[in-house]
């Protein structure tokens, strides 16, 4: 029987809404606090609670390594490549500079292509932000077995 | 001054100086793991005082929140209590303490006022900041406009720094996959070795 029954139904409980708090600061990041740093950092807080209670292997089911791989580059290229977007459309009736977003969309009185370029880079940050510091988690805690109750 | 918050500012400090002077004092290494997320959520109240709400998210999220995390599951790679230093080490450390803390009080009368309007930082590419992203940008928070729009390159460089340490740490470490079994002491083979 497992000792830690109350601290999984809790967590059970409390994991998605970490991640739906982690994904209203990433969408709220224009209008209040908020970002793609923070809310990397909160989604991968979700998963590593789980790793905590469920132990690392069943985390590593759930979010596999070659994801983390994966989303780290992705985020960082999705980044970049906004900003070659930037450089290739012509939103704004002509070229424009490396990751001047007001390229992206032809309506510039309200500024779209702003917040689009805004929201895309947040994407590609909470990939990189989010995949990288679950692999130091990974890379750390993945070389001790289970951790006895008495070490804490 | 009759600013009631100041009381409050003050407060914090003395709490940070507290914790800070327990971490110095302790050799519990968990212990110091919890103070030190505690020394970073207090610092991170005290950027919500000082009206730093991004920054204070940032410190809550990351310093509080992330670090103690791995500090943690560092800590239980190694002992759980630290050695004593030599009384001789502690000398050298204070010497360098009190040179580093009398340069920076003698570099405080140089410094704007809290909340001066005409300090550097409020006068002058600030205050540009401010007036233009509404019609630059049209995004309410100006910090999201500085960091992602106006300095969008150094956003992309500090996330592909973060890319980097994170790529540093699987190549060193992997993803913790390969299990150090006392009992089966296998050397990896040439080739393989890579991952």
């Amino acid at each position: 029987m497992n000792p830690h029954l109350i601290l999984r139904v809790v967590s059970k409980l409390l994991i998605p809404m970490i991640v739906l708090f982690g994904l209203y600061v990433q969408f709220h990041g224009d209008f209040g606090p908020g970002g793609g740093f923070q809310a990397g950092v909160i989604v991968a807080v979700a998963v590593i609670l789980y790793a905590l209670i469920f132990g690392i292997e069943e985390a590593r089911r759930a979010v596999p390594p070659v994801a983390l791989r994966f989303g780290a580059a992705f985020g960082l290229l999705l980044y970049a490549g906004v900003g070659i977007a930037a450089m290739l459309m012509m939103g704004a009736g002509e070229h424009l500079n490396y990751l001047d977003y007001d390229a992206l969309h032809p309506d510039q009185a309200h500024h779209t292509g702003q917040h689009y370029g805004i929201m895309l880079i947040e994407i590609g940050v909470l990939c990189t932000v989010a995949s990288v510091m679950l692999s130091v988690f990974y890379a750390f805690a993945g070389r001790i077995p289970d951790i006895p109750d008495e070490d804490w | 001054m009759s600013d009631l918050t100041q009381y409050l500012d003050y407060a914090l400090i003395a709490m940070l100086l507290a914790v800070g002077l327990a971490i110095v004092r302790l050799r519990n290494l968990f212990a110091v793991v919890m103070l030190m997320g505690v020394y970073s959520l207090l610092s991170a109240a005290w950027f919500v005082s000082l009206d730093a709400v991004d920054v204070a998210f940032t410190e809550a999220a990351v310093g509080a929140g992330i670090s103690t995390v791995l500090l943690l599951a560092a800590m239980l790679l190694t002992a759980r209590e630290s050695e004593p230093t030599k009384p001789s080490r502690h000398w050298a450390a204070l010497a360098v303490v009190v040179a580093a803390g009398a340069a920076l009080l003698y570099a405080v009368p140089d410094m704007p006022i809290y909340g001066d309007p005409n300090s550097p930082a409020n006068a002058y590419v600030g205050l540009q900041y401010l007036e233009r992203t509404p019609e630059d940008i049209a995004v309410p928070n100006v910090v999201t406009a500085v960091l992602s729009s106006y300095r969008g390159y150094d956003t992309l460089g500090e996330t592909s720094v973060i890319f980097t340490a994170g790529l540093g740490v699987i190549l060193l470490l992997g993803f913790g996959t390969k299990r150090r079994d006392p009992k089966t002491k296998t050397k990896p083979k040439k080739g393989k070795a890579a991952r």
